[in-house]
């Protein structure tokens, strides 16, 4: 067996250019998620009984289904219902999107559950609405108490993106199958891409500790 | 000021309030007391809709809140402290004070912050507006969540064993300005342990057990001799 340096050093400008991509789907895909995971997660956990519903059933559905198969109906049964292609980039962060709404949405859930139940109490004998004493109240104390999750689900994110590879799209899993199809350079390339993805949720969980600390302070 | 007519309050099969009929008139100060779990608390909370009763009808001020009447719009002439103090802890003091009559008075910030800077005065805490609450002591918590409360220039005050959470060299600072209250004519029903204070401030006392009213009257007339036997019974074991 022979270790090829100079096809990994060849490669890694566009394994890199990947990376960048992945890295892109992941942000968007959590931004999205956590728009979609702080609505359902407080349309779980409010007093109007077909929104608590709809809410369960949208967790139930995309935590009980695999990211494969749901990127597969957006990629390739979508398309059928709306008799038009649907667009790999969009097929993407739209399956991560949804499926990380779930999880957050769970995330948003237990942390404004773990707020304790005088808050809103409070909040509303001081005539404020639900909604007001949710929003000025309860997220920003839940925000805190959440950043710690919502690091680990977009460390899960950015590693279960490299599934979108699958229909095509070019982020850094793809390039590798990409590299190694041309140079037949699996090992060098794969351990190159193992490597990257490490480099990358490392700096997450870095990045998390470190917001973690700073928020405590304050 | 308060008017409540057959009052009752059920948690699932368990009957807390038992049909309390009670009036409270304006700048009256009613002081209830009674045993852990005789509904005493519950019946504060009634007050202002944190729990809502099973049947009666509760009016506030002309409202009645058992009806469909706006419930915030009603919350905001009634102010509560809670034992526990339940200030926002992520925002300092000043900001715990101003938050509700911003959002819900809609007044500007500098009015807001000028009557809570007095209010802070008022509670002997006008140094501490830029804490947060976790650096406050239990008592300076306590005086500050009766601030907020106060804020909203409330016509009614509940206080659930607003005491009951402090250690004890802490208690007299809170009853202090309580007292202070009372001697401005406010409105009070306050749910308490401390006999002494009860004593002192009550217009009226009020013995509750078992979701019912036993026994009320002037405070000394209570205190020193009470007719009904549950009230002697209670008093043997606390006095």
């Amino acid at each position: 067996m022979n270790f090829n340096m100079d096809l990994v050093i060849q490669s890694f400008p566009l394994l890199l250019l990947g990376a960048g991509i992945t890295v892109q789907i992941t942000a968007i895909s959590v931004g999205l998620g956590l728009i979609i995971g702080m609505f359902v997660g407080i349309a779980r956990i409010s007093h109007v009984k077909p929104l608590s519903f709809l809410a369960a059933v949208y967790t139930d559905f995309l935590r009980g289904t695999p990211l494969l198969v749901q990127i597969f109906l957006i990629y390739f049964a979508l398309p059928l219902i709306l008799d038009q292609r649907v667009d790999p980039f969009f097929a993407a962060i739209t399956a991560c999107g949804i499926n990380s709404g779930a999880y957050i949405a769970e995330i948003f859930r237990a942390g404004i559950q773990a707020i304790d139940d005088g808050q809103m109490e409070a909040g509303r004998s001081l005539g404020m609405t639900w909604v007001q004493t949710m929003r000025y109240i309860i997220i920003p104390q839940a925000f805190k108490n959440i950043i710690p999750p919502l690091g680990n689900e977009f460390i899960a994110l950015l590693k279960d993106s490299s599934l979108v590879s699958v229909i095509g799209f070019e982020e850094l899993t793809r390039r590798g199958q990409l590299i190694i199809a041309r140079t037949y350079g699996s090992l060098e390339i794969w351990l190159s891409v193992a490597v990257i993805y490490l480099v990358m949720t490392l700096a997450i969980s870095r990045l998390v500790a470190y917001m973690e600390k700073r928020l405590k302070t304050t | 000021m308060i008017d409540i007519k057959d009052l009752r309050k059920s948690f699932d099969d368990h009957e807390v309030l038992k049909g309390i009929n009670l009036h409270i008139n304006p700048q009256e100060v009613v002081v209830i007391i009674g045993p852990s779990g005789s509904g005493k608390s519950t019946l504060l909370r009634c007050m202002n809709m944190l729990e809502i009763p099973t049947s009666g009808r509760v009016v506030v001020d002309g409202i009645e809140l058992t009806g469909e009447a706006n419930i915030n719009k009603a919350r905001a002439e009634i102010g509560m402290v809670f034992q526990r103090f339940n200030l926002f802890p992520h925002m300092t003091v000043l900001e715990n004070i101003v938050l509700a009559p911003m959002k819900v008075r809609k007044i500007s910030r500098e009015e807001a912050e000028q009557t809570a800077k007095r209010l802070l005065a008022q509670v002997g805490l006008a140094d501490k507006a830029a804490a947060y609450p976790p650096q406050l002591s239990g008592g300076q918590q306590q005086r500050v969540a009766i601030a907020r409360a106060l804020a909203m220039n409330p016509k009614v005050m509940l206080f659930d064993e607003p005491t009951s959470a402090l250690d004890p060299e802490m208690v007299k600072e809170v009853l202090d300005v309580m007292k202070s209250l009372v001697n401005k004519g406010m409105t009070m029903a306050i749910v308490t342990h401390e006999m002494g204070f009860a004593r002192e401030v009550g217009d009226r006392l009020l013995f509750v057990d078992e979701g019912q009213i036993i026994e009320q009257g002037p405070p000394k007339e209570v205190f020193d001799h009470p007719k009904e036997e549950r009230t002697k019974l209670f008093f043997s074991k606390i006095l």
